[in-house]
């Protein structure tokens, strides 16, 4: 199997690799912080995060270092960094273990970061399930303030960073960075109409930075080794780095796989998680996440970054790989992941209120039977009538599955429904009943 | 006695993480429910007064999320992650199976008042699956036997070593 360095995942790929502070350092960490607080000016911090050309990882892969430019310079007030845990886009798990095997290079991102954009205070907003998470973090923190790491004036250099854990309580939608920071602010979790952008207008109204768990972690690595280092890996330009991708769904060894961007489907599925199950062969796979289209065995050989990705119909997302076998139905698929999005709405706009409502009623009807051929227009014509007409992008992701699913494996679809009609043939329905 | 009067250092330590007293809001419902096992309309009025909000403001947000329960629930709530990718490795039996042995289908409660079972989405351990959330605690890679053992452990000694510590998937590979 080809061998790639290893970033996120070396120190605690090596056996009995705890995460604790003294563990951490001797591996080389909180370097970064002495090399860079107090010695690089901000600007130039996030002059070098732009070069190495990391892009977010929590979705959207917006580039780190334009977003952090984006604060407004002459501001005097208080400024936030948010670090995004609340990891709940159904395929994805290595936050999960970021922050649980190695907490404090989260930590040391979240510093850095919050040093870079002039922040006093980070948050981390993790779900709620994650109590263990949660509880290992709060430790870390505690050992990382009582070394000098966190708190008032950092290792002598006049910074200061403050950092908090703060717990989601059971909202997908809490992921989405505006409905994030409302629900930091103790309200409900429905994200905010943009403009104004968190950079300007974020916590409390105050310049913001919302960043992923993993893009945090990539920052100690890219100061110590240098942007050109990090831009040299991967697929660059557009995509430097490694990915840690979640792969889960019907092959042999389901898990994270760190590896550089621009690997394929296949090399990921079939050399590093082990191929398929069994002889069954493979059917369908979702390269990012729930709100990424399905895509065919035909795509294979696509990289695994933003751009090839996208080209296919598809997005790089959150990294979570889904493998399917010939034999999975696409129909029940994609209706397993309606029901999700369907629970998931907040409600706050119309299209993805009531839609996501209509859409999980078409697709149930159809599993079970009882749908008819008009259906297909109708579900064509909701997710056109949702994506992009949305307050937040949740309304172009619930439409994925279904969207997807259709495009490739339409004659599931009609065959579920001429089962459908051919049974309503032998057996007629009395007018009105049902539906 | 009052949730202030119990906690008074804890919830001051609260407040003073924010310059917002409402950011305080979740950690205080936190604090509620690990008190009585839900929220209950007495904490609310507390919490509102203690932030400074209206009890229905409080009602408002709490509803919003899927964590906090507004009734009793059982001593061990079992939650089974019932999205796509824990579907695909067998969720759905895993359902079966707590039903057959407990009785209980979404939603309800063993009469003992032991066990409650909610089917929820997915919780970030995909790649592990079927797995549950049985209160704070972690169970993946479930077989039959696995559960059985999960609740027998939980009904004798109230907490089981099959629970899952700090995740990594798949482990490191000796060399
Ligand atoms: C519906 C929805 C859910 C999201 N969930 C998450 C999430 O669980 N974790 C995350 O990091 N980003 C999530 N995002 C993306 C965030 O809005 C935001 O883009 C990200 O946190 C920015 O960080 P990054 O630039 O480091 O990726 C979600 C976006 C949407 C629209
Ligand atoms: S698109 Fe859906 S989730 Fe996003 S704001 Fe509108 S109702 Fe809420
Ligand atoms: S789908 Fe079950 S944990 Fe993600």
């Amino acid at each position: 199997m080809p061998q790639h360095e290893l970033i996120l995942l070396k120190n605690m790929m090596r056996p009995g690799y705890g995460g604790s502070l003294a563990e951490y350092e001797r591996a080389g960490g909180y370097q970064a912080i002495r090399m860079t607080l107090g010695k690089i000016p901000p600007a130039d911090v996030t002059t070098a995060v732009r070069k190495s050309g990391l892009r977010g990882r929590g979705g959207a892969g917006f580039p780190t270092g334009v977003k952090w430019g984006f604060l407004p310079k002459d501001y005097q007030g208080p400024r936030y960094l948010c670090c995004n845990a609340d990891e709940s886009e159904p395929g994805t798990f290595k936050d999960r273990q970021l922050m649980e095997r190695d907490p404090h290079q989260v930590l040391e991102g979240i510093i850095l970061a919050c040093y870079a954009i002039g922040a006093e205070s980070a948050y981390i907003y993790i779900r709620g399930e994650l109590v263990l998470a949660a509880t290992i973090l709060e430790r870390a923190i505690g050992e990382a303030r009582a070394a000098g790491y966190i708190g008032k004036n950092i290792l002598g250099t006049g910074v200061n960073v403050d950092v908090w854990v703060h717990r989601g309580a059971g909202a997908y939608i809490c992921g989405e960075e505006t409905a994030l920071l409302e629900s930091l602010e103790g309200k409900r979790g429905l994200p905010r109409v943009k403009p104004p952008f968190p950079a300007t207008h974020g916590l409390y109204g105050k310049p913001t930075v919302v960043n992923n768990v993993e893009t945090l972690a990539n920052l100690p690595h890219i100061l110590t080794r240098g942007p050109e280092w990090f831009a040299s890996i991967g697929s660059p330009p557009k995509s430097t780095g490694t990915r840690i991708f979640c792969v889960s769904g019907h092959v042999k060894r389901p898990g994270n796989y760190e590896l550089p961007m621009g690997v394929t489907v296949r090399e990921l599925i079939y050399e590093h998680a082990g191929g398929m199950r069994s002889d069954k062969p493979l059917k369908a796979f979702i390269p990012g996440g729930a709100s990424a289209p399905f895509l065919t065995p035909a795509h294979l050989d696509v990289k695994l970054d933003f751009e090839s990705v996208a080209a296919a119909g598809s997005m790089l997302g959150s990294g979570g790989v889904t493998v399917m076998e010939e034999g999975t139905s696409m129909v029940w698929a994609a209706l397993r992941l309606m029901e999700f999005f369907y629970h998931e709405s907040c409600g706050k706009c119309s299209p993805c209120r009531e839609g996501s409502s209509w859409l999980v009623q078409i697709m149930r009807r159809i599993v079970a039977k009882r749908g008819r051929m008009e259906d297909l227009e109708t579900l064509s014509d909701l997710c056109k009538n949702i994506a992009g007409r949305t307050v937040c992008a949740f309304g172009d992701a619930e439409v994925a599955p279904i969207q997807g699913t259709l495009k490739y494996w339409r004659d599931e679809y009609v065959a579920l429904i001429r089962e459908a009609e051919s049974a309503n043939l032998i057996m007629p329905e009395p007018a009105g009943a049902k539906r | 006695m009052t949730l202030s009067e119990k906690y008074r250092d804890e919830i001051a330590a609260i407040l003073a993480r924010y310059p917002v007293k409402r950011s305080a809001l979740i950690p205080l419902l936190y604090l509620a429910q690990r008190e009585q096992g839900y929220v209950t309309e007495e904490a609310m009025v507390e919490i509102a007064r203690i932030l400074g909000l209206t009890p229905p403001q409080v009602y408002e947000t709490v509803t919003f999320y899927t964590l906090f329960n507004l009734k009793p629930v059982g001593k061990f709530h079992i939650q089974i992650c019932k999205s796509l990718m824990c579907a695909l490795v067998g969720s759905d039996t895993v359902i079966e199976w707590i039903n057959a042995k407990l009785g209980i289908g979404p939603g309800e409660t063993t009469p003992d008042g032991l066990f409650t079972l909610s089917l929820v989405e997915c919780l970030a351990s995909c790649g592990t699956g079927p797995m549950m959330q049985i209160n704070e605690d972690y169970y993946e890679r479930l077989t039959e036997e696995k559960v059985d053992r999960i609740l027998a452990d939980l009904r004798s000694t109230g907490s089981s070593s099959l629970k899952s510590g700090p995740f990594m998937w798949p482990e490191p590979m000796k060399t």
